[in-house]
C-alpha cells in the first residue's frame, strides 16, 4: 500500500518537474586516459594527438600555473569540494583511423545527436548553419566545410587545426586568456582536447552561421574544450553554441574557454544555448560550469556580442567580456540566467575600455525559481586613456517563489572624467494581479508565468538569431513549468 | 423569469480573516442587465473578484451557481472559458507581452476548451480587425505591450476589445465609466450592447447613473455592508440620486 502510494507521488512529481530531455547516455566504446593529472598525462595527450612542440610547452607551462593558483572562492557559490585527481582529462570514442568523413563515425554517437536534434548529414540539413559536433573530448564531425572554404573561412575542430593550421594557432591561441589568467583558465589550457576553430580571412562576410554542439557522454571524464575565433580586418560572423550532457548523478566538470579576436571593422556575433544537465530537484548530480570567454576588439571599429540563454548546470560562473582596445570599438553582453531548483549561477560580463570613444551595452536578466542562487556579477572597467568612452547597463532581476536569491554585484571602475557610464536596475517578483488578470482572460498559470518570462526576457530574445530564439523560448517554459503553484 | 445564469445563495467571503460579503443574495437570469451600487467599501469590487476566481478571497460558506455548475470548485480560466468575464476596474499592464499574442493566446485557449480549432496568426488578425473598427481602436494598440503607457480610456477600450473577442456568456463590468469622457462611454456601451451574444447578460458596477443612458438597466440592486439590502428598478436609481445611500431602507 504505501509502495502504491510512493509510486503515485512519484509520477506526479515526474509531471510536475519535467525530467531533463537529454539526460540518457551513448554506450560506445571509448578509450579514456586514468584519472588524475600531472605531467606525464599532458605529454600523453600531446603524443595523443601529434602536437607541435609549441603546444606542449604551452599546456606544461599553464600546468605549473595551474598547480600555483587556488581554487577561487570569490563568487557568490557553495561549491562541493572538486577532486581533480578524481578526474579522467581525455576520453575519445574509440576509432582506429582518422576519419575522412562523417560516414566513417560510429553510428551510435551519429544517432545522439540526431536524437539531440542536431543533424550531421549534410543533405538533410536544411537551415543555413555549419555544425561541429564535440563529443566527450572530441570533435565528430564539422558540416559543411567544403563550402565555407570556397569563401576562405575556416572552421574545423581544434585539433584538426592544430595540424593543419599550427601558425594561426601558435599566432592567436591564448592570446585573450592567457594560460595564467584564472584556475580554470590554466586547468583548460593544459589539458584542453578539443573545441572549435574559426578563421574569417579579411572582406569576407561568413555565408553560413557557425554552430558548435557540444555533448559530455562521458561519466568521470570531464569536458574542457577550447573555441578560438579569429575575424580578420572588415569580415564578420555569427556563432552559435549548443550544449548538453547526460542525468548522472555525479556532478562533471566542465571548463571551457573561448577567445575572440576581432580585426578593424570586424564582428563576431557570439551566442550561446546552454543547456547543461543541472542536477535533480534535490541538487543531486548536475555540470559544474566554469567557463572563462572573452573576446579582444583589438583593431578600430571592431565588435564583439555576446548573447546568453543559461539555464543548466548545476554550478554556473561564467563571465564572457569584452576587451576593447581597437578606438570605436563595441562590446555588447545580452544574458538571460534561469535557474530553478538547487541551481547556482554566479554570472555576467567585464567590458574593460582601454581605446577611445569605445562603447559597451549591458542587459542582464536573471530568473531565480525553486531553492536556486542567481546572481550578477559585472565590472566596467574605463581605463585612463579611453576618453569619451561610454557604457549602459541594464540588470534585472525577477523572483518566483519565496526561496530563491537573486543578487546583483555590479563593479564601476573609472579612471578618466570625460566617460559616461549608467547603471539600472531592478527587481521584481510575479505578482498575483498579473497572475489573477491572465487566467481570468482563459490562460493557464503555466502559460501566464511562460508569458510574463517571455516579456520580461524579450529584449534579449530578440537579440538571439532565430533558431535559436525559438529554442530559447521553448526551453524557458520548460523549464518554469509547475514552478508556481 | 428568465431562465437562470448565475445564482448566488447566502455568500460569505473574507480577505485575511476580514469578513466582506456578508451572506449575499443574487439572481441574474439571461437576457438581463443588473446593475448594482453602493457606497465605497460595501463589497462590490470584492464580489467581482470573488465571481471571477481571484485567489485572495476564501469563501466561508454559501453557493454560487453559474448555469447550474458549481462556480466556486472552478480555477479562474476555466470560469473564463465557461463564459465568465470580468472587465476590470484597474486593467493590468504586462511589460514585453504584446497585446496582439495576450489576445491571440487567450483567444485560442478558449476554442481549445471549447474543442473547436486554433485559428492561425493571420486568420486572428481579420476577426481581430473587426472587433477594432468597431470599437474605433487603432491598429498599433495590437503592437503594444498588453495595457503598458495605455491612458484610463485605452485601457477600458482594450477591455471591452478582449470582451469582444471572448463572446462570453455573463459579463462584470467593473467601474468601467469611471475616468472616461462622455464620447468614451457612448463608444463603449455601444460596443457592449450591439455585440453580446445571444442571452447573455451583464452585470454593471458603478458610481455614476450616466452610464445607465446608454445600457438599460433591468435590474437595480443598492449593495452595502457586503450585502444587497434593495432591489428594484431604474426608478431606485433616481431615488438615490435624490436622497443617497444614507436614506435607503
Amino acid at each position: 500500500m504505501t509502495e502504491q502510494k510512493n509510486k503515485t507521488n512519484f509520477e506526479i512529481n515526474q509531471v510536475i518537474n519535467q525530467p531533463y530531455k537529454y539526460g540518457f547516455k551513448t554506450n560506445i566504446e571509448k578509450e579514456i586516459f586514468p584519472i588524475g593529472l600531472n605531467e606525464n598525462i599532458i605529454k600523453l595527450i600531446v603524443n595523443k594527438k601529434k602536437e607541435p612542440k609549441f603546444l606542449l610547452n604551452f599546456r606544461l607551462k599553464a600546468y605549473k600555473k595551474w598547480l600555483q593558483t587556488k581554487f577561487p572562492t570569490w563568487a557568490n557559490l557553495q561549491i562541493n569540494s572538486l577532486d581533480f585527481d578524481k578526474i579522467s582529462y581525455y576520453s575519445i570514442p574509440k576509432k582506429k583511423k582518422k576519419l575522412n568523413s562523417l560516414e566513417e563515425v560510429d553510428p551510435e554517437i551519429l544517432r545522439t545527436f540526431e536524437k539531440l536534434g542536431i543533424s550531421l548529414d549534410e543533405q538533410k540539413k536544411l537551415s543555413n548553419v555549419a555544425v561541429d559536433a564535440v563529443f566527450d573530448s572530441v570533435s565528430i564531425g564539422t558540416t559543411y566545410k567544403e563550402k565555407l572554404a570556397k569563401s576562405g573561412v575556416i572552421f574545423c575542430s581544434i585539433s584538426e587545426a592544430i595540424q593543419d593550421y599550427p601558425k594561426l594557432i601558435e599566432k592567436f591561441l591564448g592570446t585573450v586568456v592567457s594560460t595564467g589568467d584564472n584556475f580554470f583558465a590554466s586547468l583548460n589550457s593544459a589539458v584542453f582536447t578539443d573545441g572549435s576553430f574559426c578563421y574569417i580571412p579579411q572582406n569576407v562576410i561568413c555565408p553560413l552561421e557557425l554552430s558548435t554542439y557540444f555533448r559530455i557522454n562521458d561519466k568521470d571524464s570531464g569536458q574542457f574544450e577550447r573555441t578560438l575565433i579569429v575575424a580578420e580586418k572588415n569580415s564578420s560572423v555569427n556563432y552559435l553554441e549548443g550544449c548538453t550532457a547526460p542525468q548522472y548523478s555525479e556532478n562533471q566538470l566542465h571548463a571551457a574557454i573561448v577567445e575572440l579576436v576581432a580585426f578593424e571593422n570586424a564582428n563576431i556575433k557570439y551566442s550561446t544555448v546552454q543547456n547543461w544537465y543541472s542536477g535533480d530537484n534535490k541538487g543531486i548530480g548536475g555540470i559544474y560550469n566554469f567557463v572563462t570567454k572573452r573576446g579582444l576588439c583589438i583593431g578600430k571599429n571592431a565588435n564583439i556580442s555576446w548573447t546568453q540563454v543559461e539555464t543548466g548546470s548545476s554550478i554556473t560562473w561564467k563571465y564572457p567580456s569584452c576587451v576593447l582596445v581597437g578606438e570605436l570599438s563595441s562590446g555588447e553582453f545580452y544574458s538571460i540566467a534561469l535557474t530553478n531548483n538547487y541551481q547556482q549561477a554566479d554570472t555576467g560580463t567585464k567590458m574593460i575600455h582601454l581605446g577611445e570613444k569605445t562603447t559597451s551595452k549591458i542587459i542582464s536578466k536573471g530568473i531565480s525559481c525553486g531553492n536556486s542562487k542567481n546572481s550578477y556579477r559585472g565590472l566596467v572597467k574605463i581605463a585612463a586613456n579611453a576618453k569619451s568612452s561610454r557604457n549602459f547597463s541594464q540588470c534585472d532581476s525577477f523572483l518566483l517563489g519565496s526561496s530563491s536569491l537573486a543578487c546583483t554585484y555590479p563593479y564601476i571602475d573609472i579612471w578618466n572624467s570625460n566617460s559616461i557610464v549608467e547603471h539600472e536596475a531592478t527587481i521584481s517578483k510575479i505578482s498575483e494581479e498579473q497572475l489573477f488578470y491572465l487566467t481570468q482572460r482563459g490562460i493557464t498559470i503555466d502559460q501566464a508565468v511562460g508569458l510574463l518570462i517571455n516579456g520580461f526576457c524579450k529584449d534579449v530574445v530578440t537579440m538571439l538569431p532565430m533558431e535559436f530564439a525559438t529554442e530559447a523560448d521553448k526551453l524557458l517554459s520548460l523549464k518554469l513549468e509547475g514552478s508556481i503553484g | 423569469m428568465n431562465k437562470i445564469l448565475l445564482e448566488l445563495n447566502k455568500l460569505e467571503a473574507s480577505i485575511e480573516k476580514k469578513q466582506i460579503i456578508n451572506g449575499l443574495d443574487l439572481k441574474i437570469g439571461e437576457n438581463e442587465i443588473h446593475v448594482i451600487m453602493g457606497p465605497n467599501g460595501s463589497g462590490k469590487s470584492t464580489l467581482s473578484k470573488i465571481l471571477a476566481g481571484h485567489p485572495a478571497y476564501t469563501i466561508n460558506s454559501g453557493s454560487v451557481l453559474f448555469e447550474n455548475k458549481d462556480l466556486l470548485c472552478l480555477a479562474p480560466e476555466e470560469r473564463s472559458h465557461e463564459g465568465l468575464f470580468l472587465a476590470f476596474q484597474y486593467p493590468i499592464e504586462i511589460a514585453g507581452v504584446t497585446n496582439y499574442d495576450f489576445l491571440r493566446i487567450a483567444y485560442n485557449e478558449k476554442r481549445k476548451y471549447l474543442g473547436q480549432p486554433e485559428l492561425d496568426p493571420l486568420q486572428f488578425m481579420e476577426i481581430t480587425q473587426i472587433m477594432l473598427n468597431k470599437l474605433k481602436m487603432r491598429n498599433e494598440f495590437l503592437h503594444r505591450n498588453l495595457n503598458e503607457g495605455f491612458s484610463g480610456g485605452e485601457k477600458k477600450r482594450n477591455e471591452i476589445l478582449q470582451m469582444l473577442l471572448l463572446e462570453p456568456k455573463l459579463v462584470i463590468l467593473d467601474e468601467i465609466d469611471s475616468g472616461l469622457d462622455i464620447d468614451a462611454i457612448r463608444i463603449i456601451c455601444e460596443g457592449i450592447n450591439n455585440n453580446m451574444i445571444k442571452n447573455s447578460s451583464l452585470i454593471i458596477i458603478t458610481h455614476y447613473p450616466r452610464i445607465l443612458q446608454y445600457l438599460k438597466p433591468t435590474h437595480v440592486h443598492i449593495m452595502m455592508a457586503g450585502k444587497i439590502v434593495k432591489t428594484g428598478n431604474i426608478e431606485l436609481v433616481e431615488q438615490l440620486e435624490a436622497y443617497g445611500y444614507e436614506n435607503i431602507e
